[in-house]
């Protein structure tokens, strides 16, 4: 497969007849798509930059400095660090673990693991509320701990890991793929151990998927909404979120403040698209 | 691992970057001690985590039984909700089908000035908060908005939902676009087919798993999108009121009724994405077969 490529890859260079042709019925299909994806992606966001300023900068930094949004901003930061954590600890064992090993049920964990992508983030929230509210299947364990879960962060972890599961596994598992084991039989036949051979091996060959997974699944945990909304119980002051602070404003008529607050989400966002990019031609550069 | 160094490295020099589920490792070691012990708790987290709370969801669904499901399911204002929804999503998924495809191309094939530029546009729906792709939503299309005025209407949920699923079919056509020997284009080119019959006959064949893949995660995007509609859809019962925010509405209201509806619903949400799923995992293996 990958030989046959590397033959036919002379081919792209059409004659220059044939590409006059091609360019003059591609015109049509250029602008059209231009057209699609400024409509619908560019002028929206633009109109948001323009509504966020609009009210003058000292409005915009007074919406932000605002104590709610504070919170809520501080509150995002604490929930997201954790979750990414998480996510990424768990994303390379999984990763490793399908890539390296055969075992029964390998194909299911697979599938498992894509499973949040299609599930509801309203449905999320449900499914853990079900288990772990006071009422639910291990709440009255909870309870009588003394752990607290819903309607206070260890539940908005729960749901924000639960959205991001697949993003840091789906980054480094093509890389180990394609490296193969070679180099780690080689390091465990000289006597080293599977934590050794994880940090002086594995690690640096995935560095770069895994640094490109880990913004991925930070994109994602700062902007949860849905699950978080329903296990937090969005309580101001103290289980609000960022993106739970933008919805309550839109629906009080803060919209100063909702503008401001997800113009900082658009420039993180803007952030990771930019780190991203930066990530994937270093992956390209290094291959 | 049957993959020898030589493979690799032919991959790697032909860039297969792009489509990495094409070459699996074969075989490997069983689990060892550490291995084991990584996968145990893999399990057990996974369970705690995904499994056992939507094995909840299906059991609350089904408490009482058959009747409790199928009444939940079938009041009036939920049917219009599912209806609702599974048919937004499903021309979600057709149009994202065309213009993915058509976007794929033009950024793959036509390539024009700024095409980098506008690669990382594409990614900014994925990037950006879905509470935040609602306010942009809103800002252009809401009542005070600065287009027309979409707010409570099926259209605005529409265009919410196209611009939040923009990049699943631009970003799966797009590699396998890249891959795609272009001989056999030429030939039938040089035999006097039209671009559009060289379009049909050659390339549309072989990007059609891709296709179909993109629009099926689309699909399931769509069904189960709130973050994005919340704002726009203004949630009137049989009009704009989609699945999600109807769930959501259930658990606002207290009553172990209520969570048992919300639950049924959320179990035919459930079950329409696990099908798309295996959908999924069907055309992927098709490709993996052919590749």
């Amino acid at each position: 497969m990958a030989e046959s490529v590397v033959l036919h890859k002379p081919g792209v260079q059409s004659s220059s007849a044939q590409r006059e042709r091609a360019s003059a019925a591609g015109i049509g299909l250029r602008t059209v798509a231009l057209a699609y994806v400024t409509l619908l992606v560019l002028v929206p966001v633009g109109v948001l930059v323009v509504r966020a300023v609009q009210p003058g900068i000292g409005a915009f930094f007074d919406s932000l400095n605002d104590p709610m949004a504070q919170h809520a901003f501080q509150v995002t930061w604490i929930v997201a660090g954790i979750s990414v954590v998480i996510d990424t600890v768990f994303g390379i064992a999984v990763a490793i673990l399908l890539v390296r090993y055969r075992f029964p049920g390998r194909r299911l964990l697979s599938a498992l693991i894509d499973l949040p992508i299609a599930v509801s983030p309203i449905v999320v929230g449900l499914a853990l509320m079900l288990v772990y509210s006071p009422t639910g299947w291990f709440g009255p364990f909870t309870e009588s701990n003394g752990i607290v879960i819903i309607n206070a962060k260890p539940g908005m972890v729960l749901a924000t890991v639960f959205v991001s599961l697949p993003l840091v596994a789906r980054a480094i598992i093509p890389v180990l793929e394609q490296v193969g084991t070679e180099q780690d039989y080689a390091a465990a036949s000289l006597g080293a151990n599977a934590f050794t051979r994880f940090l002086r091996i594995t690690l640096p060959t995935i560095r770069v998927a895994l640094a490109y997974g880990v913004v991925l699944a930070l994109a994602r945990c700062i902007g949860e909404y849905g699950a978080v909304l329903v296990i937090s119980g969005n309580i101001s002051g103290q289980t609000q979120t960022a993106p739970l602070l933008i919805g309550d404003d839109f629906q009080t008529f803060e919209r100063d403040q909702g503008y401001a607050i997800a113009f900082v989400l658009v420039l993180i966002a803007f952030a990771a698209i930019l780190a991203g990019a930066y990530i994937r031609r270093r992956q390209r550069r290094s291959n | 691992m049957t993959t020898t160094l030589g493979e690799v490295s032919a991959g790697k020099s032909a860039d297969t970057f792009a489509t990495p589920g094409r070459r699996r490792a074969a075989g490997g070691p069983r689990l060892g001690g550490v291995s084991g012990t990584s996968l145990g708790v893999v399990v057990i987290w996974l369970s705690l985590l995904v499994l056992l709370p939507l094995a909840a969801v299906v059991g609350k669904a089904f408490g009482s039984g058959w009747p409790g499901f199928w009444s939940a399911i079938t009041s009036s204002t939920t049917a219009d909700a599912l209806k609702l929804t599974i048919g937004l999503s499903v021309v979600v998924a057709l149009v994202n089908a065309v213009m993915g495809t058509l976007v794929a191309w033009v950024l793959v094939r036509d390539r024009p000035r700024g095409a980098g530029a506008f690669e990382l546009v594409i990614d900014i729906p994925f990037a950006l908060p879905t509470i935040v792709a609602g306010v942009v939503t809103l800002a252009l299309y809401g009542s005070d908005g600065v287009g027309p005025n979409l707010f409570g209407t099926r259209t605005g949920i529409f265009v919410a939902l196209l611009f939040v699923t923009l990049p699943f079919t631009v970003r799966t056509v797009q590699p396998v676009l890249l891959d795609l020997d272009r001989d056999a284009e030429q030939a039938a080119a040089s035999l006097g087919a039209s671009s559009p019959t060289v379009f049909r006959r050659i390339v549309l064949p072989q990007i059609a798993p891709a296709v179909a893949s993109g629009a099926a995660l689309s699909f399931a995007r769509a069904l189960g999108e709130y973050g994005s509609l919340v704002l726009i859809s203004s949630n009137i019962p049989h009009h704009t009121l989609i699945a999600s925010s109807l769930i959501y509405g259930k658990l606002q209201e207290t009553g172990d009724r209520s969570t048992q509806e919300a639950a049924a619903i959320a179990t035919v949400l459930l079950v329409a994405s696990a099908v798309v799923l295996v959908l999924l995992d069907l055309i992927q293996r098709r490709i993996a077969r052919r590749g």
